[in-house]
């Protein structure tokens, strides 16, 4: 049987498990809407949040980026991983215990303003709709490129599941449908990932085999760095950006981690403050499994490549070579016209006069889009077609999963946030159910419109997503349960502090014109949102020491969000 | 201030010093070794691993994974000793 074959057979098995579970688990209330009941285990709730966390860019493209960046790519590593310990530390017992629904909902009663809140909705709504958008593209190219369907017909086949699921089911069909879409997406990474170990270094366990040695007696990692030298880039496994930057763009993903709404308000859905702790380190667990293995995979799938195709003759080359040629994120340009593939680094100027002019190389003959990694590395390792169709399968359940779990978010705010508790307080519980399904609805709707046309600064939004929360929501949560003297005023003047202030350093870097050589601190704007989060604290602080204490009912909130008992569901009132 | 305020002054006090030693831990191997120290750490050489290297791609997780889990059991404890665990 081909790929195509095997991909309709394993993407459609999928999605009728993901049905049969939505089906399972229909909401009947909005406490089983919004926290599904509060009721769901540590363990799968750890599932459903690692599979709503893993979008189809840690799936499909983090492991290519890694593997061109080499050391630099534990940035997203550690960042993607680190903001957990602070969740489960710092903010998900203490949310949990304050027992409401949404992150707004905190902000609002904290710092006992409708104002806050609204601006938390609003803030929470603009991030969670960037990243969804994201995911529906993603949907499009998984469904045109394997099921040879236009992309438009992709995003309506992807949309229709996610109508179907989250409309029904709210937070406990998404929850439920997220455990089952864990297990296949991890099944999905780990597969090839295993394969190609066992191929390369004969060890099944890839986070140890990409420590192993190669068949001629060299460690796979010794191996890259000197075919990276010899190709005139710096050694796979040392640092290439300025130390300083690192840090700071690290730093800003996992601050921003744990200052995401989406993932905050799934520490709502456990019974207990007790669950709370120990769901972030299930969730942990099952996400490092993941993202303890996409450097190895990053590791081979470079090794793999270069050896593959540099100096090699065009003539020769594999049939995948060609056929992601024609896909067009593969390219090759014979530059000098001999035939033979010369892949190395034209930057590189010492390089370039010391090797590339003495062979006559006129240029980097070869480009690869870095998302192409995972995608062609079960095809480059020679690995059976159905193993191909289920990493299709595995991108489609981390895009679908992760965009069920935003479409969430944004529905409570306009449901919850909005119409319950701005607009029109004294609606039933019924109308708020229906109000809930009817937002996602449109949300499901919108999302879907602007996957098929996506508005072009949406891209670039998604990567500044997480700086934003950082120097946002982070600082206003953290020092909302730490610190009893901080108040409505240094809250708001914290808030627009590092927003302002992370917001035109990035649009001055992206839009104004600035270059490198201006970065503040040698800091690019990835990482900027860590200075905003700073500058948010201090201002936040002072200005509360300046102006008049929180009145006590809310100091007595902070008392009683610090001690689990008593914790009880998670209730609106 | 009465025992019960007091009580829940020591209980909040214990809590802070667990979370300032779990949190040095977390900067150390991710900021330290994985970051600011990795060039010095890459000198040392385990199996087919430069330690930087190591910390910076694995450790570090492994690391995070482990925190979590001993702030949960430290936690579990000391919500008993001070009598404000859930029935």
């Amino acid at each position: 049987m081909g790929v195509q074959t095997w991909t309709f057979i394993i993407v459609g098995l999928t999605f009728l498990l993901y049905i049969a579970v939505a089906i399972w688990a229909r909401a009947g209330s909005t406490k089983e809407f919004y926290v599904a009941g509060g009721g769901v285990h540590p363990i799968a709730n750890g599932m459903a949040t690692a599979a709503d966390w893993m979008s189809a860019a840690s799936f499909i493209s983090m492991a290519g980026l890694i593997s061109f960046m080499g050391f630099d790519g534990a940035q997203y590593l550690m960042g993607w991983t680190g903001g957990y310990v602070l969740l489960a530390l710092l903010l998900a017992p203490y949310l949990r215990k304050f027992g409401k629904f949404t992150v707004p909902d905190f902000i609002g009663e904290r710092y006992y303003s409708d104002t806050a809140r609204l601006v938390a909705v609003v803030c929470a709504i603009f991030v969670s709709f960037t990243y969804v958008v994201g995911q529906m593209k993603g949907v499009g190219i998984a469904f045109s490129r394997f099921l040879e369907v236009d992309f438009t017909t992709g995003i309506i086949i992807g949309v229709g599941i996610v109508f179907f699921y989250a409309v029904l089911g709210g937070m406990k069909g998404i929850t439920y449908t997220q455990v089952a879409q864990y297990c296949v997406l991890i099944f999905a990474y780990l597969v090839p990932a295993i394969f190609i170990s066992i191929q390369m270094v004969g060890n099944p366990i890839p986070q140890l085999g990409f420590g192993g040695n190669l068949e001629e007696g060299v460690p796979l990692l010794a191996k890259l760095d000197m075919l990276h030298t010899d190709l005139g880039f710096k050694e796979y496994t040392s640092a290439n950006k300025p130390t300083i930057d690192l840090f700071f763009i690290t730093a800003a993903l996992m601050l921003g981690t744990a200052g995401l709404p989406h993932v905050i308000v799934r520490f709502f859905t456990v019974p207990k403050v007790r669950d709370a702790r120990q769901s972030a380190g299930w969730a942990l667990v099952f996400i490092a499994l993941l993202y303890t293995t996409a450097p190895a995979i990053a590791a081979f799938a470079r090794t793999n490549m270069i050896n593959t195709v540099s100096n090699q003759s065009y003539a020769e080359l594999p049939s995948w070579f060609n056929n992601w040629e024609k896909t067009g994120l593969l390219q090759f340009e014979d530059k000098n016209g001999d035939g033979t593939v010369q892949y190395y680094n034209d930057q590189n100027q010492e390089y370039v006069r010391a090797v590339a002019v003495k062979n006559g190389w006129k240029g980097n003959e070869l480009v690869v889009d870095r998302d192409i990694m995972v995608l062609a590395n079960p095809e480059i390792a020679k690995l059976p077609a159905w193993v191909i169709a289920l990493v299709v399968a595995g991108g489609l359940a981390a895009a679908l999963s992760t965009a069920a779990g935003l479409l969430l978010v944004i529905a409570t705010s306009i449901s919850h946030d909005l119409f319950k508790k701005i607009i029109r307080p004294d609606i039933s519980e019924r109308g708020e159910l229906m109000a809930a399904r009817v937002a996602i609805a449109v949300a499901v709707l919108v999302a879907g419109y602007f996957g098929v046309n996506p508005p072009g600064f949406v891209a670039q939004v998604v990567a500044w997503a997480f700086g934003l929360a950082a120097a946002s929501f982070f600082p206003a949560i953290l020092l909302g349960i730490f610190d009893k003297r901080t108040n409505l005023q240094g809250a708001i003047s914290g808030m627009i502090v590092g927003l302002v202030f992370t917001a035109s350093y990035i649009f001055y870097f992206k839009y104004g014109g600035g270059t490198p050589d201006q970065y503040l601190f040698n800091i690019s704007p990835e990482g900027i949102g860590t200075l905003g989060m700073l500058l948010n604290f201090t201002v936040t602080f002072v200005v509360s020491r300046l102006t008049p204490a929180p009145p006590s009912s809310v100091q007595d909130l902070v008392e009683s969000i610090r001690i689990p008992r008593g914790a009880g569901q998670a209730s609106a009132h | 201030m009465t025992d019960q305020d007091q009580k829940m002054q020591a209980y909040w006090r214990e809590n802070i010093r667990y979370l300032t030693i779990l949190l040095s831990i977390w900067f150390l191997v991710s900021y330290g070794c994985g970051i600011l120290f990795a060039d010095v750490l890459n000198q040392i050489q385990i199996g087919g691993f430069k330690l930087g290297f190591w910390f910076a791609q694995q450790g570090a997780i492994y690391v995070f994974v482990v925190l979590i889990f001993v702030y949960v059991s430290l936690m579990n404890r000391l919500d008993k000793k001070y009598d404000v665990d859930e029935k």
